[in-house]
């Protein structure tokens, strides 16, 4: 697989790298966030699955546009780059990924095509403590004549505030971790918010006796483990690409204000201490465009290796973006550290990117641990 | 038409496959262990085995010392995409180059761009016949990171020049029949401005060598001085006072040599020894902080291999990955030695043993103080920091 993007998967990056530009470049973000932390702007949303950014990792089975993961990677690395707001990543990355694999036919048929064209939006509940950790679930899934009863609590999910339904990793009687689809209405849900340092808004569910039908177990019997796993991956792996955006804006806009910023009467980035953290930063950001678009390929050619290819993107890119955020901060000295200039954004996104689908601590442990030390 | 092309290319990777599986003698299909294992050709060509002879003389009958070069010097005149067909089939089999050559890697290119006619008819035929062993003479004692700064000086006296000074760190300067050199020749011109690229004869009166021992114990470098060496004017490459554009342009093609140390395929072996060598529990190293340390490296030798294919994807298309070619030198010797580094580590004091009775005794702790130099060599990792930040960065003097 040659590591380069083909022609449409080029427009497409230029094109979301247009419009984004135009109609969802950071001043919307602080808008957003200065307007009660709105967790996304609606009419944006509706542009963007009108382009049919929703539609391309669907398969065509679904009407879908199964343009691939590299197509849809571009997309995050441009709206990365703007921190644009949109449930893109949690309907289309997390829910998207969990119906297209599921075999649940009924439920597939009933949910992508609202999924895609935004009448609906779904949210992912697998956290349960203040870490990552898929594999320590304690929620329960009980099973009874009509379907099963969950009770657990839920938290950090992602856009989890007005979604219509959740889709809850549960164990059920038999220890296996598999995954359940809940009405956002049902009863039994109690759903709070809270505002992270991204100026995101997350939410947490207390399930208590909810019940549901049989049809509405996503994973089959035996498929769970597979389903999670590949959700885990996949969002891994579309985060880094996210990520990735976000490395260029930061650094990017770090490296031009060392071009003008003076002091001393020489521009700052004439003096060999910061052309030297400047240049080693450029070589990590070298390799990180390498395993990220080795990641998504790999997802589109289903490789073997490719939660490996996951747990290598997201721990370098966990750890690139931390040092970039870092020295742009830096860099900038004392404007850097104000809420006037956007790099802080950058930054505050930066550890809230870290903490989610697992930390670089997290996914280098795992790498050594799939290498067999 | 793309349909012959390929069908022709494929016809011609069969060929290439039938040919190097009858040619090429099995031992010359095992991997290089020894210094006698290479073969630099040279005016004294030594043979060290029967096989290599045999190998290196089909090689040479086939015209494929060179395969890439034109016909007219020697070369095999196969095509870029011929040429990759065959560079994939010798790794397949496994083949040994038949020559080891800074002529083909090195001095080439360089004669290729800024050589006349004349000269490239004289020395490139040479080269693909491994003829000529070559040196380089590139730094001294005086003019290293600031190379721009040598003073070995080449005077006009008429029908030749008259070379005095000395260079340092020249591979194989004590064996090598001819030495490629920056020499100055205006010494009141700006540093990069009086530096002339001449062809010089190492048995030439006046030419001597010492070589040097390095911290593991050998090495193939050595001092070269020059004292009123005589050289014929026709031996100057390209413009008088213009030999640092041929310079640069040679360094690139050394960087990449020296980077890519992590080419190989290593990524896998820190930890498969350190199975062997360290206690586990529960399949996890016991060691977890050096287990973190493991982790690191071959994330990123691992992510360091992926980008060299990324960048020659991304050549193919025609993006220009000359700029990278300090990215390359940095990175690959930095992951080198923090390797080796590791390796010394996870061996405990096996990996400090420097003699032994055991044929392989000493290997490791020489490779280990050996590679302290990559980081040095070809210009220091500063030194390509500075090139990053000035050139890709356009960072401000």
């Amino acid at each position: 697989m040659a590591l380069i993007l083909n022609e449409e998967q080029k427009m497409l990056k230029d094109s979301a790298a247009e419009f984004l530009a135009l109609n969802a470049p950071v001043e919307q973000f602080r808008a957003l966030r200065d307007n009660s932390y709105t967790p996304y702007d609606h009419d944006l949303w509706k542009e963007i699955i009108e382009m049919g950014w929703t539609a391309l990792t669907i398969p065509e089975a679904y009407n879908g546009l199964d343009f691939g993961y590299v197509g849809l990677g571009q997309v995050l690395e441009e709206m990365g780059k703007n921190l644009t707001k949109a449930p893109l990543f949690s309907s289309i990355v997390l829910g998207g990924t969990a119906l297209v694999h599921s075999t649940n036919e009924e439920l597939k048929k009933r949910w992508i095509p609202s999924l895609m064209n935004g009448n609906k939006r779904v949210a992912f509940a697998q956290d349960e403590t203040s870490y990552y950790a898929p594999e320590t679930i304690h929620c329960r899934a009980k099973k009874t004549k009509e379907g099963y009863v969950l009770d657990g609590q839920k938290k950090m999910i992602i856009d989890g505030k007005d979604a219509d339904a959740y889709l809850v990793v549960a164990k059920t009687d038999q220890e296996e971790t598999a995954l359940f689809l809940i009405d956002a209405n049902s009863k039994g849900i109690a759903i709070s918010t809270e505002v992270l340092l991204d100026a995101g808004t997350y939410a947490s569910i207390d399930l208590q006796n909810v019940t549901i039908d049989h049809g509405d177990r996503v994973s089959a019997p035996g498929k769970g483990d597979k389903l999670i796993q590949r959700i885990n991956t996949t969002a891994a792996i579309a985060l880094s690409a996210e990520m990735m955006g976000m490395i260029h804006a930061a650094y990017g806009q770090t490296i031009a204000y060392l071009q003008e910023r003076q002091q001393f009467g020489k521009r700052i980035g004439s003096y060999q201490a910061l052309q030297h953290r400047a240049a080693k930063l450029f070589c990590e950001i070298e390799l990180c465009k390498s395993i990220v678009i080795k990641a998504l390929k790999g997802l589109d050619e289903e490789v073997k290796n490719v939660d490996e290819l996951a747990s290598l993107a997201k721990a370098k890119l966990g750890l690139t973006l931390k040092e970039v955020s870092n020295e742009a901060m830096q860099m900038h000295g004392g404007i850097g550290v104000t809420d006037d200039v956007n790099i802080g954004f950058y930054f505050k996104r930066a550890r809230v990117a870290q903490r989610l689908f697992g930390d670089y601590n997290y996914h280098l442990d795992r790498y050594a641990q799939l290498n067999g030390y | 038409m793309e349909t012959t092309m390929k069908t022709d290319l494929e016809d011609f990777r069969l060929e290439t496959r039938k040919w190097l599986e009858e040619n090429c003698p099995p031992s010359m299909r095992m991997p290089i262990k020894e210094s006698t294992d290479y073969f630099w050709g040279g005016r004294n060509a030594t043979f060290h085995s029967e096989d290599q002879k045999i190998w290196f003389e089909r090689m040479l009958e086939k015209k494929w010392i060179v395969p890439y070069w034109d016909t007219k010097y020697g070369g095999g005149g196969l095509s870029r995409e011929e040429n990759n067909i065959l560079t994939q089939e010798m790794t397949r089999l496994g083949c040994r180059k038949p020559i080891f050559s800074f002529g083909i890697s090195m001095l080439g290119p360089a004669l290729h761009k800024f050589a006349n006619e004349d000269q490239k008819m004289r020395f490139l035929p040479e080269i693909t016949t491994g003829k000529t062993w070559w040196c380089q003479g590139y730094s001294e004692p005086n003019a290293g990171s600031d190379l721009a700064g040598l003073q070995t000086k080449a005077e006009d006296k008429g029908d030749h020049y008259l070379v005095n000074g000395s260079k340092v760190w020249t591979s194989y300067a004590n064996k090598a029949d001819w030495i490629f050199c920056l020499v100055r020749t205006d010494f009141e011109a700006p540093k990069h401005n009086g530096i002339s690229f001449l062809l010089i004869d190492m048995a030439s009166v006046g030419v001597s060598t010492r070589p040097i021992k390095l911290i593991s114990g050998k090495s193939p470098f050595c001092e070269t001085f020059f004292d009123n060496v005589k050289v014929p004017k026709e031996n100057l490459i390209g413009t008088l006072n213009e030999g640092w554009s041929i310079a640069k342009y040679l360094l690139t093609h050394e960087r990449q040599m020296i980077g890519g140390v992590g080419e190989t395929d290593v990524r896998k072996e820190l930890h498969e020894i350190a199975q062997k060598c360290l206690p586990m529990k529960n399949n996890q190293l016991v060691d977890g902080i050096l287990r973190n340390e493991i982790a690191v490296q071959e994330m990123n030798d691992a992510i360091f291999n992926v980008t060299i294919q990324r960048i020659m994807d991304e050549a193919k298309t025609g993006v220009n990955a000359g700029a990278l070619s300090s990215f390359f030198k940095y990175y690959g010797t930095e992951q080198n030695v923090s390797r080796m580094e590791l390796m010394t580590a996870i061996t405990g004091s096996d990996g400090l043993i420097w003699e032994g009775e055991n044929e392989t005794a000493g290997n490791q702790a020489r490779l280990f103080c050996r590679s302290k130099g990559n980081t040095i060599e070809g210009g220091t990792s500063e030194i390509q920091l500075g090139i990053i930040a000035k050139r890709i960065l356009n960072l401000p003097s």
